[in-house]
């Protein structure tokens, strides 16, 4: 078996802001096998966005050094940024209307980055750029080229973000809830795109999202995030059919679709300048125990290649809860 | 008073804030500060040119008289200039502002029209032909600088007015029968203040440069009067030998000017929440 | 694009009008009575009337407003009071004086300001930063009459290395005239030693009109990069693996340069205005000491002419701002229609 593309190990970033020191991520591991497809699920604010941008080495000014380490290759990318990594980490951002310099024709954005980080000549790039307008089916190549951001639609934008991330013949593909921005028919013609190139290309992705939806459609594997810790991981349709952990349990038994929020669970997400003691989720579960407050618990394994940091997940959840 | 806290901590604004309450302290106070105040008019040609001395700190001028004393009592002036100049400018410029900020249509379109027209031509050939017509002197020239300023306060405050005309509150207070006049200047002018104070501090900075530049020019204020513009003017014809004649009446524009362009950035970023934020 | 510019310069043209409307409403009413400045305190009711027929100041105001507009469209403002000789052909021959300085300023201003603007905003918050920023406020504080003083003071009568007034040396001589521009003219007829001197006497006069634009425009530099060091794409392009100069000097710094631009436009009426004071006290040849000596000499046909003449250049620049940001921001011309 060969090593994994990327293996995120006891990752741990700090921010300092004005309410104080905030852990944003604490101890999370995540592994991407070569060839696979791996979701980061969570609401808003559990920490998602935080640990891609610690792979792409583009942490906000705020922050702490990252403690931890993260193998891209085998080789820590940690400590120079993603520096050594650039052009062999595909990234799709969020929000295709943002993401694209507006005063700046989309081809030569992409030729820019080829310009650095891929072999061969510009003629070679314009080529190979031109094949993968063709692979994520942009209408017009040639004309694509020449045409500024705002020329394109938002689906068409994305389409082109997907051909940037693969201008350089990356590794690992990382996407950030590339799908958000748009409306849902454009939605899922993105999803299909991005399942054809995994599988025709043999992939390995980084997949970001909240929708559960998004995620099973996409993903092999899936880690849950709460309050910057990991809740839960394994294959994803073992954890979306039995989750185990009472946070992910709650969150599809309230939104089978969307982690967007927890209004079917008491309490709130706690701020990440004032994070619980213990078990960061037990001041809203409805199995807390008296340990539960005090001592973080491990990521225990399971069979079927799962595991899950709740001691009691075997436990059921009383009734009257799930209003 | 957020507003305020804001502007004491950020310290460039607050050096600007100090620089200003010193300047009207000086003016107001100058003829008890100011080591030899008659020498606002007086001469004494035995003593002309003299470099600068424990006596005179900042020398002599032409006449005689010591600069110190002429620039401290040439803030008074400055200072009046600058304040009659905005206020003017202000009582032209923001009600133009409000008519064509409030509602659309030929009368609006017309306001702004000469707005534009009067901020195409130059404001100091503007003032200087505006004050060489009437009659040279320091009055003319604020009548000319009165009437080059307006157009910005009309711009800030149309600006503004066009903002909060739909508002929610500007909506509700219509709907409950509040009269235009009344809403525009009880409830749509207080929340344009901000704008229109920053604009004004900034206003005052370029009127004392500009009121220089007219008394270095001879349009402006006339001999004997301690006007720091006039005395730059004056000292040309002793250069090389006399540095200090020109070099002190300039630093003090420089100073006062500075001064209110500080305070009027540090009122710009904490009028704006916006703006504040990204400072960081 | 071609219908952007032409559609700029229709918009240019009712703000013209006013202009020209503006300069006979000063002419006419604010002076009181033209002909009685023109005749001088001595004249008779006799020469009085004469003096105005000459000037058709005896015929209907409406009139009067038409001549005018006719005149001003044509090229046309009469002679000057003062030298006798006609209005147009002295501020052709002083014009490319004032544009070589006000250009020169320019273009001083952009090459430092921007460079600035562009390390302050990558130090943010740094010493460098701070430098920058009470340069910017600094500069828009000094007076230029001041500095231009304070520099003749060190660099002409103390070092004495640069020259004190004037455009040429007389020892030299001027070129043979082309365009009126004498670096330009210098270069034409090959002479090098020109071409110095006229490089020499520029440097005072346009360093000191140079230094409000420059402050200007650093400080609007240094603020169009943090705003747009704080995009999306900004991020996603440093993801993607852009390098770091790059990214700063050429990706981020094009966004930055949009609101640069407006402020050039803006700044060039204040330029202008500086180019008055300068030009007096370098005796610099231009438009700005034709307006001091017409004010001084109350010939309003010269000041009304050269008020006419910079309010089309400040219209004309402006246009061209727009337009070069049409081509800096390909949105632009777009959104105008």
């Amino acid at each position: 078996m060969s090593p994994p593309v990327l293996q995120v190990e006891g990752l741990v970033v700090r921010m300092r802001t004005e309410g104080g020191v905030a852990e944003i991520l604490d101890d999370v591991a995540i592994t991407v096998p070569r060839g696979g497809t791996v979701g980061v699920v969570g609401e808003s604010g559990c920490g998602k966005s935080t640990l891609l941008r610690a792979i792409l080495g583009i942490l906000p000014k705020g922050a702490e050094t990252p403690r931890g380490s993260i193998l891209f290759e085998g080789r820590d990318i940690l400590a120079d940024h993603a520096e050594s990594a650039r052009g062999r980490i595909g990234f799709v951002p969020q929000d295709p209307y943002l993401s694209l310099n507006p005063v700046f024709r989309a081809g030569d954005q992409i030729l820019e980055i080829m310009r650095r980080h891929a072999p061969g000549s510009r003629a070679d790039h314009r080529r190979r750029i031109l094949d993968l307008f063709r692979a994520v089916q942009l209408p017009d190549p040639e004309a694509a080229l020449r045409k500024f951001p705002h020329q394109f639609s938002g689906g068409q934008r994305q389409r082109l973000l997907i051909a940037a991330a693969l201008a350089c013949d990356p590794a690992l593909v990382v996407a950030d809830e590339p799908t958000t921005a748009l409306d849902v028919t454009t939605q899922r013609e993105i999803l299909a795109l991005l399942r054809g190139l995994v599988v025709e290309r043999g992939l390995s992705l980084l997949f970001v999202t909240h929708d559960f939806g998004v995620l099973a459609s996409v993903c092999a594997e899936v880690t849950v995030l709460y309050a910057g810790r990991v809740a839960e991981n394994g294959p994803t349709r073992a954890v979306l059919d039995t989750p185990q952990h009472p946070y992910t349990r709650m969150l599809l038994a309230c939104h089978p679709d969307r982690a967007t929020d927890l209004t079917g669970i008491p309490g709130t997400v706690p701020a990440a300048t004032a994070q619980p003691s213990g078990c960061r989720f037990h001041p809203r579960c409805p199995i807390i125990r008296s340990g539960c407050p005090v001592e973080p618990p491990p990521l225990e394994a399971l069979p079927g290649g799962r595991a899950v940091a709740c001691p009691w997940h075997a436990d059921a959840i009383p009734e009257a809860v799930h209003g | 008073m957020t507003a305020l806290r804001h502007l004491l901590r950020d310290p460039v604004a607050a050096l600007g804030l100090l620089i200003v309450i010193l300047a009207v302290v000086i003016a107001i106070f100058a003829p008890w500060i100011a080591p030899y105040p008659e020498d606002a008019f007086e001469s004494h040609l035995m003593q002309r040119l003299r470099p600068p001395s424990v006596d005179f700190p900042f020398g002599t001028d032409n006449l005689g008289r010591d600069i110190l004393s002429r620039v401290i009592l040439g803030t008074r002036n400055a200072l009046l200039v600058a304040v009659a100049v905005v206020v003017a400018a202000m009582a032209i410029g923001v009600p133009i502002g409000l008519a064509a900020g409030w509602k659309e249509g030929w009368l609006s379109e017309t306001l702004m029209r000469v707005t534009d027209v009067f901020l195409a031509v130059p404001q100091l050939i503007l003032a200087l032909a505006l004050g060489q017509l009437v009659a040279p002197g320091i009055g003319a020239a604020m009548v000319a600088l009165a009437l080059t300023y307006w157009p910005f306060f009309a711009r800030t405050v149309y600006a503004e007015t066009r903002r909060l005309r739909s508002a929610l509150f500007v909506d509700a207070l219509a709907g409950i029968g509040a009269s235009p006049t009344r809403i525009l200047f009880l409830h749509v002018l207080p929340n344009a203040a901000p704008a229109v104070l920053v604009r004004a501090t900034i206003g005052m900075g370029f009127t004392i440069l500009t009121a220089a530049i007219l008394g270095f020019l001879g349009v402006g204020a006339a001999p004997p009067s301690p006007d720091w513009g006039l005395a730059v003017s004056e000292a040309r014809q002793h250069l090389p030998e006399a540095w200090w004649f020109p070099t002190f009446p300039g630093l003090a524009i420089l100073l006062l000017v500075l001064g209110f362009n500080l305070l009027g950035d540090g009122l710009r970023d904490a009028a704006d929440p916006r703006l504040r934020r990204s400072r960081r | 694009m071609a219908l952007y510019v032409l559609r700029r310069l229709l918009l240019a043209l009712p703000a013209l009008f006013g202009l020209v409307i503006l300069t006979f409403v000063l002419s006419r009413v604010v002076p009181g009575d033209p002909a009685a400045t023109l005749a001088g305190d001595a004249a008779t009711p006799a020469q009085l009337a004469e003096i105005r027929a000459q000037y058709g100041l005896d015929r209907p105001i409406m009139e009067q407003a038409v001549i005018h507009v006719r005149q001003v469209l044509t090229g046309d403002f009469g002679r000057s009071i003062f030298s006798g000789r006609p209005v147009t052909e002295e501020i052709a021959q002083r014009l490319p004086a004032t544009l070589e300085l006000t250009f020169a300023a320019l273009l001083l201003a952009v090459l430092l300001g921007v460079p600035l603007g562009l390390v302050a905003a990558l130090n943010h918050n740094g010493p460098v930063d701070h430098l920058v920023r009470l340069l910017s406020v600094g500069g828009l504080a000094i007076a230029s009459f001041w500095l231009a003083i304070m520099l003749q003071l060190v660099f002409s009568m103390d070092l004495d290395v640069l020259p004190l007034r004037g455009r040429v040396d007389v020892a030299i001589g001027l070129p043979p005239r082309v365009t009126g521009f004498l670096l330009v003219d210098s270069l034409v007829a090959g002479r090098l030693d020109m071409f110095g001197d006229a490089l020499r006497h520029l440097a005072l006069p346009a360093i000191t009109l140079s230094l409000p634009g420059l402050a200007t425009i650093a400080r609007f530099t240094r603020s169009g990069v943090l705003e747009t060091l704080q995009k999306d794409f900004v991020l996603y392009a440093r993801a993607a693996g852009y390098g770091r100069v790059r990214l700063a000097a050429i990706y981020v710094l094009r966004n930055a340069v949009t609101l640069v631009v407006t402020q050039v436009g803006l700044l060039f009426g204040a330029l202008i205005s500086g180019a008055v004071a300068v030009e007096a006290i370098f005796d610099w040849p231009g438009l700005g000491t034709y307006a001091v000596q017409a004010i001084l000499s109350s010939d309003y046909k010269a000041l009304l002419a050269v008020t006419l003449v910079v309010g089309v250049v400040y219209a004309v620049v402006n246009v061209l701002v727009d337009v070069a940001q049409a081509l800096i921001d390909p949105r632009v011309a777009e959104d105008a229609g």
